[in-house]
């Protein structure tokens, strides 16, 4: 590879520059901040999930402590507005506005000096709630007389959508039709790091200062101004370490308008770390679908037409700037997959229910939707008699066809889709393995499960405007700079959450200007020191910010080489970077000597210099911005303890393509991590509630992550197709693991039932769920084997 | 998740554990490795006006054994118990279940008086005890030390046959013998989860014990008298066959799931008496 060749450019496996912090335990995250005089809030949380507030009371003595919803005057409710036609909006209280609509609901915020202090004041304030009837499911949601959650809305539909095309007839000529109904379980992201923030008053720059655990510091601005109605200017939001984000810190919280409140108006440190608790009953709730497909094939399983319903419970508030039909939009665009499909029926529901609010996770729709779309192929497969790989190949968009605009308009840019699968089908070791008996030496039914899905990711201008979102990402900005000193400083307004852009960016700042690496500093995520970003989310930094980065570092290139030219008495084409240094011939300066010029001896530089100085800021989009689309094929081979309902994944391969690599260990960091969250998909997280909305799952005794000894050894392959738009053929990587394994694996489940006669339709497949199938497939065996 | 506000006293010797509690008016509660009262004292479901720290009373770290009984203070821990920092009397079990329990980190701390008394019908402990007949000393400030036997301890889920002034002090064990072996499985989703199904048993026939166990149920571990019979008699292979059948007449109202992870359990516990021995 060309690229990279140095070590410390694009390509190279460059150790991260953020990890001697975190290894030391000397990173600085949200709870790690201390300010002098702050105090500490704790949010009094409705016990109860659709309610009237009847009355409420501030324990005596505290009553300066204590806030209620009437308190925080002047603050707006979050509100996503959106231009989709027929998008309801819903207000969404910072603290309830004498009505609650789901458990965990804020309904006052109290503060002390102490968190078990402040948890004490939440105990003693009185509150009585007169109950009002549970929305618990979406399909209650969708039922005819059906409560309201937002009685001015007339049902309880944030959204519903429909699309047709190429439909007519279809059901009729269609020899093969399969049906399913499909589930993914309501799950919380579990960031290692929960939310959190810290707000004051910066008397010396006259600004609330808010430090808050986010993936989008410059948009929490916008939307903090907004809400306590306040100039943007007296707003600098300032993030810290981030432990992790995964969608869930993607969107202004209710909590960080009442604590940056708190700040604003009392002019004194607050602060607000988010305990699991909250976390897991109040918080981060996403993934929650169900789907309703027929698919109709000829024989030997080519998709003739897809028909589908989706129905997603969105919880009881619209999220902002994401907004509630996102992952509706979301999954009705990109249920056909890589999949050739001329014909396609979709109508998507958008339900509000008595649930926290429905948030963008990792994937967003798409773990779903790859779930709904490679059981489907699966099930054609079966219904046609072919192995499952074989149907894919049969319908998987061929490379010959790329660009490929698919039904739903997703312009996919670049890629060979089945040799994906055919690697990864030889990796697995399928036709060996295939050969061996259904059972193992335990008694256990082996099978093998594939999955491919295409990822678009940066999506661009025009995608998020056809989402109708009341925020529309545009250029990121980068500001590259050479110090007196030689070095590089690199700002940005995106925002390092685990993902690496402090070294990644770096890279592409010294594969523009040659600088040591370790010279290249990168400052993200504050907006006081930062240049504009719309954050870090749908996989979009290393294509936008790198490719902004990537603009500046090449600005300023060219003006190392205008003043190096002139130090060398040379024309700025003679002019070359090599090993650290800047060379004409065999005669060379330094970093060090351009920098000292410009800054420190400015009187030795011709009066014709460019005069722009050796700093800049670009903005970057791609030429094409509808997104520029990763792809993989996942594979996973399972043992299934029939009699236990127990899963063991033997083997897990993936081959993905995520265009150029900037740093390929991180590209694996990436995909293991989001396989890790994947598995955890497929086999263990739910957050199931009972018909009064009651969360059922409020500890990690009854929420299951995946630990090490679940997860499998990832075996990845890369292929590198560059994106033909985008700044270096970069694509985005950081959500694609966590996309395919919950399909990769359930198929490998029901591959290794089909002896039994069972197929599991509904995830996690828990040992009770796997036990049912096999119980309604009627071969169950009473014991294990001799 | 802050505990409310509370005492904190740490004992040295078990007198002052048992006065102290004896005089708190049912308002304080013992706290030995905390693995599963400091989470509840966080959530605020437990809330002791009190807590009586007795990880520092050495009586309830001795150890007393003679040729039939070995018995273990309250205060040792899973993980003492893993590494074998303790004589192991049972063979192997012991230490092999302790491996099992939860997370090194947990282990480290945990005790196994305290796992008992916290009674979770889930905990190893508590069918382990059972299947290996130990006796639970218990001790309070007004009463004379009474003895209970492990597979009677549990009145119900989190309910043990403690009075609110009463500590676990030992657990007696029976030292086995050399022909003594044992089978123990639990059904768990993942690694350091509290099991959905265990099933364990124990067959000495030079001490003339031997019994049968399914734990993990919504109550105390249950013995199951026809397999334990027809072990005794007939061997694991006979005994395997009446498993299914006794769970689901005993346990009848549990839903099935649980019934066949409860007999596989204890099934694949029965066929471990047949494997070699490990070590």
């Amino acid at each position: 590879m060309a690229h990279g060749n140095d070590g410390e450019g694009i390509g190279a496996r460059a150790p991260r520059k953020e990890d001697a912090r975190h290894l030391h335990g000397r990173g600085q995250f949200t709870a790690d901040i201390r300010i002098p005089g702050m105090r500490e809030v704790a949010f009094l949380r409705s016990p109860v999930a659709h309610a009237l507030i009847t009355r409420q009371s501030k324990p005596q003595g505290f009553e300066d402590c204590v806030f209620f919803h009437g308190d925080l005057a002047g603050v707006a409710p979050i509100t996503t507005r959106s231009s989709i036609p027929g998008y309801k909006v819903s207000d969404y209280p910072a603290l309830a506005n004498g009505r609650v609509r789901f458990v965990g609901e804020i309904v006052a915020m109290c503060v002390a000096e102490n968190r078990a202090a402040a948890e004490d004041l939440c105990e003693l304030v009185d509150v009585d709630y007169d109950a009002i009837p549970v929305i618990a499911s979406s399909t209650a949601g969708r039922q005819r007389e059906a409560t309201l959650l937002h009685r001015e809305w007339g049902d309880n539909l944030f959204l519903e959508t429909s699309f047709d095309r190429g439909m007519d007839g279809i059901a009729q000529a269609a020899p093969v039709c399969v049906e399913l109904e499909l589930s993914t379980a309501r799950q919380v992201m579990h960031p290692m790091e929960g939310k959190g923030l810290v707000a004051w008053w910066d008397h010396r720059a006259g600004q609330l200062v808010v430090h808050t655990s986010t993936q989008v510091p410059h948009l929490i601005r916008i939307g903090l101004a907004e809400c306590l109605g306040i100039p943007q200017a007296i707003v600098r939001v300032a993030a810290p370490d981030v432990g992790g984000g995964f969608g869930y810190k993607c969107m202004l919280m209710p909590e960080e308008i009442a604590v940056a409140w708190l700040a604003l108006t009392q002019k004194q440190p607050f602060r607000w770390i988010e305990d699991r608790r909250e976390h897991l009953t109040a918080g981060a709730n996403a993934r929650q679908h169900e789907y309703r497909l027929k698919a109709y094939a000829d024989g030997r399983g080519r998709l003739l037409g897809l028909d589908a319903e989706v129905s997603v419970d969105c919880g009881a508030y619209s999220v902002w700037p994401f907004s509630a039909c996102l992952e509706a939009a979301q999954a009705g665009g990109n249920l056909p997959g890589p999949y050739d499909l001329k014909s396609y029926r979709c109508k998507t529901y958008s339900v509000a229910t008595n649930k926290p609010p429905f948030a963008p996770y990792r994937g967003v729709a798409r773990p779903g939707v790859c779930f709904a779309i490679e059981l489907t192929i699966d099930a054609i497969a079966k219904a046609v008699r072919r192995e499952a790989w074989e149907v894919r190949m049969e319908n998987l968009v061929a490379a010959p066809a790329m660009p490929y605009t698919n039904i739903t308009n997703k312009h996919y840019d670049s890629g060979d889709y089945p040799a994906s699968l055919l690697e990864v089908k030889r990796m697995i070791d399928f036709d060996a393995r295939r050969k061996l008996p259904a059972r193992d030496e335990k008694g256990r039914y082996l099978g093998i499960g594939f999955a491919t899905y295409t990822e678009q990711s940066a999506h661009g201008t025009k995608v998020f405007a056809a989402w109708g979102l009341p925020l529309v990402p545009g250029f990121d900005q980068a500001h590259v700079k050479l110090t007196p000193d030689g070095a590089l400083e690199v700002k940005a307004g995106i925002h390092t959450i685990g993902q690496g852009l402090e070294t990644t960016l770096a890279q592409v700042a010294h594969e523009m200007t040659r600088v040591p690496l370790k010279d290249i500093r990168v400052t993200l995520g504050d907006t006081a020191t930062t240049p504009f970003s719309t954050g870090a989310y749908a996989s979009r930094g290393i294509v936008m910010t790198g490719g902004a980065v990537s603009r500046a570092a090449d600005i300023v290139a060219g003006r190392i080489k205008a003043i190096a030219a002139h130090l060398l008495q040379v024309k700025p084409e003679d002019i070359a970077f090599r090993d650290g240094r800047i060379f004409a011939g065999a005669a060379n300066v330094s970093y060090v000597d351009v920098g000292r010029a410009w800054y420190i001896r400015p009187d030795e530089l011709p009066d014709n210099v460019d005069r722009a100085g050796l700093e800049a800021t670009a903005a970057y989009k791609p030429e094409v911005d509808s997104g520029v689309f990763s792809y993989a094929s996942h594979a996973a081979y399972v043992a299934v303890d029939a009699r236990t309902g127990l899963v063991e994944i033997l083997d897990y391969a993936i081959v993905e393509d995520c265009g150029r690599m900037v740093n390929p260990m991180i590209v694996e960091g990436q995909t293991f991590g989001g396989a890790a969250q994947g598995v955890g998909t497929a086999l263990f997280e739910e957050s199931p509630y009972d018909d009064n909305g009651q969360p059922l799952a409020s500890t990690l005794i009854d929420y299951l992550l995946p630990g090490p000894t679940e997860l499998p050894r990832f075996r990845i392959h890369h292929m590198e197709t560059l994106s033909p738009y985008s700044a270096h053929g970069i694509k985005g990587v950081g959500e694609g693991g966590a996309i395919a394994p919950s399909a990769a694996i359930v198929n490998a489940i029901n591959d290794a039932l089909s002896p039994l006669n069972a197929v599991l339709r509904d995830i996690p497949a828990t040992p009770e769920r796997i036990l049912a199938a096999i119980a309604k497939g009627g071969r169950a065996n009473t014991r294990d084997a001799a | 998740m802050r505990p409310a506000v509370l005492d904190y006293a740490r004992a040295r010797t078990l007198d002052d554990a048992l006065d102290w509690l004896g005089s708190s008016d049912g308002q304080a509660k013992v706290f030995a490795g905390g693995q599963s009262l400091g989470p509840m004292l966080n959530l605020r479901l437990a809330r002791p006006a009190k807590l009586i720290d007795i990880r520092h009373i050495p009586q309830l770290r001795a150890i007393e054994a003679d040729s039939r009984i070995f018995s273990l203070g309250a205060t040792w821990t899973h993980a003492e118990i893993e590494d074998g920092m303790i004589e192991d009397p049972t063979r192997g079990l012991l230490p092999f279940v302790a491996r099992g329990i939860a997370y090194r980190a947990v282990r480290n701390r945990g005790t196994i008086g305290g796992s008992l008394s916290h009674a979770d019908p889930a905990a190893d402990w508590v069918s382990t005890m059972a299947a290996i007949g130990a006796i639970i000393e218990i001790r309070s400030a007004k009463a004379s030390a009474r003895s209970v036997a492990a597979h009677d301890f549990l009145r119900g889920a989190f309910t043990p046959q403690l009075a609110a002034d009463d500590i676990v002090c030992a657990v007696h064990i029976p030292r086995f013998s050399p022909d003594m072996r044992w089978g123990y499985y639990k059904v768990c989703r993942k690694t350091g989860e509290f099991a959905k199904a265990i099933g364990a048993c124990v067959v000495d026939p030079r001490l003339d014990i031997c019994r049968v166990v399914a734990g993990a149920l919504h109550g105390r571990p249950l013995l199951l008298p026809r397999t334990t019979a027809s072990l005794r008699q007939d061997g694991p292979d006979k005994a395997t066959a009446l498993v299914r059948d006794e769970i689901d007449d005993m346990l009848a109202t549990l839903d099935v799931a649980h019934r066949q992870q409860l007999a596989v359990a204890v099934e694949r516990s029965l066929a471990q008496l047949n494997a070699p021995r490990r070590s």
